[in-house]
């Protein structure tokens, strides 16, 4: 039981950030944290709450030791506030700013903006919390159960770090805008969270491996070019975050991975090699590859939508202020200002998909766009290969990014996944075809029974390769409280 | 930006707004098209707006109070998610020529006083609904507005981001309205001015920049009972059925505009514009019933809805022409008959409306921000709400005595009870009580002259004209004026005029056509906001201004 009047930070709250001498910022964080307790509490069931998960906690920023793996009660983890090493005398890498010294505190012109990327950013972080917190109730597998659990504590502790930055650089301002980030709840009617993607629900673990899939790597791509900024700490925050993310994505390929191995396996069992003999599939209690193409359908869509406008002030303003950057800035090479170039964006004019070159500044949402829509192509060859090796006939393929928009210049129109535009009402009539059905999600849903032994996984997904920090495949991840 | 602007429309041609009738209550909303901008080079996202979306607007509010009297509260509201409003089109406004920013400003800021004057003059309430992103000309809209609800679902806001983002000024109002209308303290408005996010929840309430902060999943309900409740409430009579605006009866030619009741005549090479009212050629309906069935022709409403449209014509298609000669053609006793019967029914509803939409006309000719003059020959009719045009220009000139070879009935000017408080200005005084600043007796000794057809010695010695000129002088000292106008530098002209023509006492409209606009229009002019290298013309590069940071 956490002491809620004495939180000892020093203690309760890694942190490189020299939290104890911060007698203000500790303050504020006092003043926050029964709050995030609250938020917690009521958020994952209580069963779980008392349960010991087995989970990797952040004690260092150094990257040869920077977690360790114990037992440990959720609300009882150790949510620091970890900034990634500060690098001397680091430079401000791009726009009009270029080469000027980092700011290592907020420059007064850019407080608002910096604030407003931050509160989106820090937004998102519990927002996927609460989408997915009735799946510890199916899961598959222990081993799933203390990945989900592993992410949900990250996720919070990545909270806590925008939450900070909040407190410490943004005065009364920030701290109001840290209070919002407990009221905003996924789905709410009240206060939705900021972004549309983090109000849908995960209401099975194809989409969580999916969401963690393709949503989280937004959240990396995002991270990545917040990790540019010319202010150092939130650059600092950012580069630490992004060690932790990986492991979500991690969990999102090899999720979303062993499901299609468990298809395979069950289809070369039954001597199936159709991959579109769906009914045949499904009664072995694996999902058909068709439908988890259309999960991948849906959610890598989403996901593209939460890159904002092709064209956008907001984007460009943060680049050339030096408040974001692109992804991999320093290996780009050009003069990183980029008042003069053009960068080629997508759009829609009379009825034709063509592209054509814009200001490079007013592109960079669309630029973010192109590098994830790379970074996430890797994953799904990786799949492809799967199945190849498997013997069957069938390739997973991203749908062409005009499809089944609802922000930028493809919302207007109704797009294939093939990229032909066509009428809405044909679109509709055809949806069901590129988008999970409620049929298919029932179906979805029927496979979704908890698996609470040890060393064994639920019959639609296979076991992992390797166990979490190397333990052995029987390990008991999740030490569960049935009270 | 040389396209012709029209300023009629109707509701077949509606593409940015949307209203529902249900009974006392109708609900508008704002549904701009991206693709419906009045010119080419920009697209009106998020619901921001426009010439063209401003022009429905206006058209939609005057519709309400002729066509749909049984409205009593309009709740204005977003058609679109998460955005109430993004205000004016900011790329509109960067590729604007000065003049066009600056009509745009004027008409967008009549549109708002009509609006917002509606229910006193009408009883028709608008209130505002405001969900999503709420900002600059956006917040303005609602600001306009008699009541404020903003939903609370931690993120919609209000603001006024023009200072930070764009070094311009909130200048449809919003600056004057937070002060002067919400009186909200000045500290507070100063941060809420300058800050681009805008305030949020109970804070706005708190600040009194709404009235009121509604949970999110209780806000559509609410909106809809308290809209209900304001109807309940109104003490506006019930009205089973208005009339219809009808398209005006106007054709172009290369040289004016011919209309029913008013013909226009350009004059390019003089800079010159003639507005000739003809006034009513038959007597006046026998009562408001027979007023009600001639609707839209009754020469009354005819007469002011022409006057309107041509007005808002030369400010906007003919801003070369620096003069406008206003002129009227008929007989001063029916134009009085006609004014009378709506006079003698204040309190009916279509009675009503004509007279407040002369007091809009008229207020509109105030504004108009061209040399103004009244030329009162023989045979014309300057008499009740035409008299007041007299006043409204900056100088007069009567024909004295007869004319050789003209046959016309003598110039005269009649007064009647619409001019002492019909038809009043934006200072909320008379256009007499204006002139007369200087000894308010003399209202009283006019209150005496009502209903006499005054002649040239009379109207002069009441000093309701500048001059007067026989037959002799007349030709050479119209001319002579007219000439000397067109010579002096429409921009002190313009200023000059401004200056003199709003005598007396501030209030909220004063103070927006005068301090707020002229600040505007002074910053629209700067380096800072529209240089090469100026907020506005660099909104949407990613680049910032770059400001000259001497004060002036």
């Amino acid at each position: 039981m956490i002491d809620l009047i004495n939180v000892s930070y020093d203690t309760q709250i890694p942190n490189n950030v020299n939290l104890s001498q911060d007698k203000k910022v500790l303050k504020a964080l006092e003043k926050w944290h029964p709050g995030y307790i609250n938020w917690w509490n009521d958020l994952i069931p209580q069963n779980f709450q008392e349960s010991m998960v087995y989970l990797r906690t952040a004690v260092s920023v150094d990257p040869k030791g920077w977690a360790k793996f114990d037992y440990v009660k959720m609300p009882e983890y150790r949510w620091g506030v970890l900034l990634a090493p500060a690098v001397e005398d680091r430079k401000i890498p791009m726009g009009e700013h270029y080469g000027e010294p980092a700011w290592q505190e907020v420059p007064g012109e850019y407080r608002n903006m910096l604030k407003r990327l931050i509160v989106i950013q820090g937004d998102t972080e519990p927002g996927s919390v609460e989408q997915q917190r009735f799946l510890g109730l199916t899961a598959p597998s222990l081993y799933d159960m203390r990945n989900l659990f592993q992410v949900n504590v990250e996720e919070g502790r990545h909270l806590w770090a925008m939450v900070y930055l909040l407190q410490k650089y943004f005065g009364r301002d920030g701290r109001e805008e840290a209070d919002d980030l407990l009221v905003r709840s996924s789905g709410s009617d009240d206060s939705p969270r900021m972004l549309g993607a983090f109000n849908e629900e995960t209401p099975d673990w194809l989409s969580f491996f999916m969401f963690t899939y393709f949503t989280d790597r937004d959240g990396k791509m995002q991270l990545e070019s917040l990790a540019q900024s010319g202010f150092d700490p939130l650059s600092r925050t950012c580069r630490f975050m992004l060690t932790e993310e990986a492991h979500h994505m991690f969990v999102g390929e090899t999720g979303v991975g062993r499901t299609i191995q468990a298809t395979l396996e069950a289809m070369n069992k039954a001597g199936i090699t159709d991959p579109y003999d769906i009914n045949k599939i499904r009664d072995l209690g694996v999902i058909d590859l068709p439908t988890i193409q259309k999960k991948l359908n849906l959610h890598y869509t989403l996901s593209l939508d939460l890159f904002g406008q092709e064209v956008s002030t907001n984007a460009a303003n943060a680049f050339n202020y030096g408040i974001k950057g692109r992804y991999m800035e320093q290996r780009i090479d050009d003069d990183h200002k980029l008042q003069n170039d053009t960068y080629a964006v997508t759009s829609v004019k009379d009825g034709k998909i063509i592209t054509e070159d814009v200001p490079a500044l007013t592109a960079i949402n669309m630029r973010l766009r192109d590098d994830y829509v790379r970074d996430a192509a890797g994953g799904v060859g990786r799949w492809n290969k799967q199945i190849a090796k498997a013997g069957i006939d069938y390739e997973f393929k991203m749908p062409h990014e005009g499809f089944h928009r609802q922000i930028g210049v493809f919302s207007a129109v109704a797009v294939d996944p093939d990229g032909n535009i066509m009428s809405s009402d044909e679109w509709h009539k055809r949806k069901d075809e590129w988008l999970p059905t409620k049929a298919d999600g029932d179906y979805i849903q029927s496979l979704m029974v908890p698996c609470y032994e040890p060393g064994k996984y639920a019959s639609w997904i296979a076991a992992p390769k390797v166990g979490i920090d190397n333990k052995p495949g029987d390990f008991e991840y999740v030490k569960l409280h049935m009270a | 930006m040389t396209k012709i602007i029209d300023f009629q429309t109707d509701p077949s041609k509606y593409r940015h707004w949307k209203i529902d009738y249900d009974g006392p209550v109708a609900n508008l909303y704002m549904d701009v098209d991206e693709n419906g901008g009045l010119f080419e080079g920009y697209e009106l996202k998020l619901n921001s707006y426009d010439l063209g979306v401003d022009i429905e607007l206006a058209d939609i509010v005057q519709r309400m109070r002729f066509e749909h009297p049984e409205v009593k509260v309009i709740v204005m509201q977003s058609a679109k998610d998460k955005v109430f409003c993004a205000g004016a089109n900011i790329r509109m406004l960067g590729g604007a020529a000065h003049s066009h920013k600056v009509n745009f400003c004027k008409f967008t800021n009549e549109t708002r006083n009509t609006y917002e004057a509606a229910l006193a003059d009408s009883g028709q309430n608008y209130i505002c609904a405001v969900k999503g992103a709420c900002a600059g000309g956006g917040y303005e809209l609602a600001l306009a507005c008699n009541h404020i609800m903003l939903t609370d679902d931690s993120t919609s806001s209000v603001a006024l981001p023009e200072v930070p983002l764009l070094a311009v000024l909130p200048g449809t109002g919003g600056l004057t309205r937070v002060t002067d209308k919400r009186k909200v303290r000045r500290d507070r408005a100063d941060v809420f001015c300058s800050i681009e996010e805008g305030v949020k929840g109970k804070r706005a309430k708190e600040w009194r920049l709404v009235d009121e902060v509604i949970p999110n999943s209780k806000f559509d309900e609410t909106v809809v009972a308290r809209a209900r409740e304001m109807a309940a409430n109104s003490d506006k009579v019930d009205v089973a059925q208005g009339i219809e605006l009808t398209p005006l009866s106007r054709s172009f030619t290369a040289d004016g505009i011919t209309y029913s009741t008013v013909e226009v005549v350009l004059n390019r090479s003089a800079k010159r514009a003639t507005v000739t009212i003809k006034g009513p050629d038959a007597a006046a309906p026998a009562d408001v019933d027979a007023l009600a069935a001639q609707g839209a022709e009754a020469w009354i409403l005819r007469c002011a809805r022409e006057l309107d449209d041509a007005i808002l014509h030369l400010r906007n298609n003919e801003k070369e022409l620096g003069l406008i000669e206003f002129q009227t053609q008929g007989d001063p006793e029916l134009v009085i008959a006609h004014e009378a019967l709506l006079l003698a029914n204040k309190d009916h509803w279509l009675a009503n409306e004509i007279l407040q939409y002369w007091k809009r006309v008229l207020k509109r000719v105030d504004m108009t921000s061209r040399s103004l003059v009244a030329i009162v020959e023989h045979g014309s009719c300057f008499a009740g709400p035409l008299a007041e045009l007299l006043w409204a220009v900056d100088r007069s000139y009567m024909m004295l005595e007869e004319f050789d070879g003209d046959n016309r009935p003598l110039a005269t000017v009649t007064l009647s009870d619409g001019n002492f408080g019909t038809y009043k200005m934006g200072n909320d005084l008379t256009r007499l009580e204006t002139r007369f600043l200087g000894t308010p007796e003399d209202i009283a000794t006019l209150e005496g002259l009502k209903g006499q057809q005054l002649e040239a010695d009379a109207a002069d010695d009441a000093g309701l004209v500048t001059y007067v000129y026989d037959d002799i002088d007349w030709e050479d000292e119209v001319r002579l004026f007219m000439e000397e106008r067109a010579s002096f530098s429409p921009d002190a002209m313009t200023g000059m005029e401004a200056n003199l023509r709003f005598a007396g006492p501030e209030t909220m409209e004063t103070r927006i056509f005068g301090r707020l606009t002229a600040w505007q229009n002074w910053i629209f002019q700067r380096p800072n906001a529209v240089g090469p290298d100026g907020a506005l013309q660099r909104y949407g590069t990613g680049m910032r201004g770059e400001y000259n940071m001497e004060r002036v």
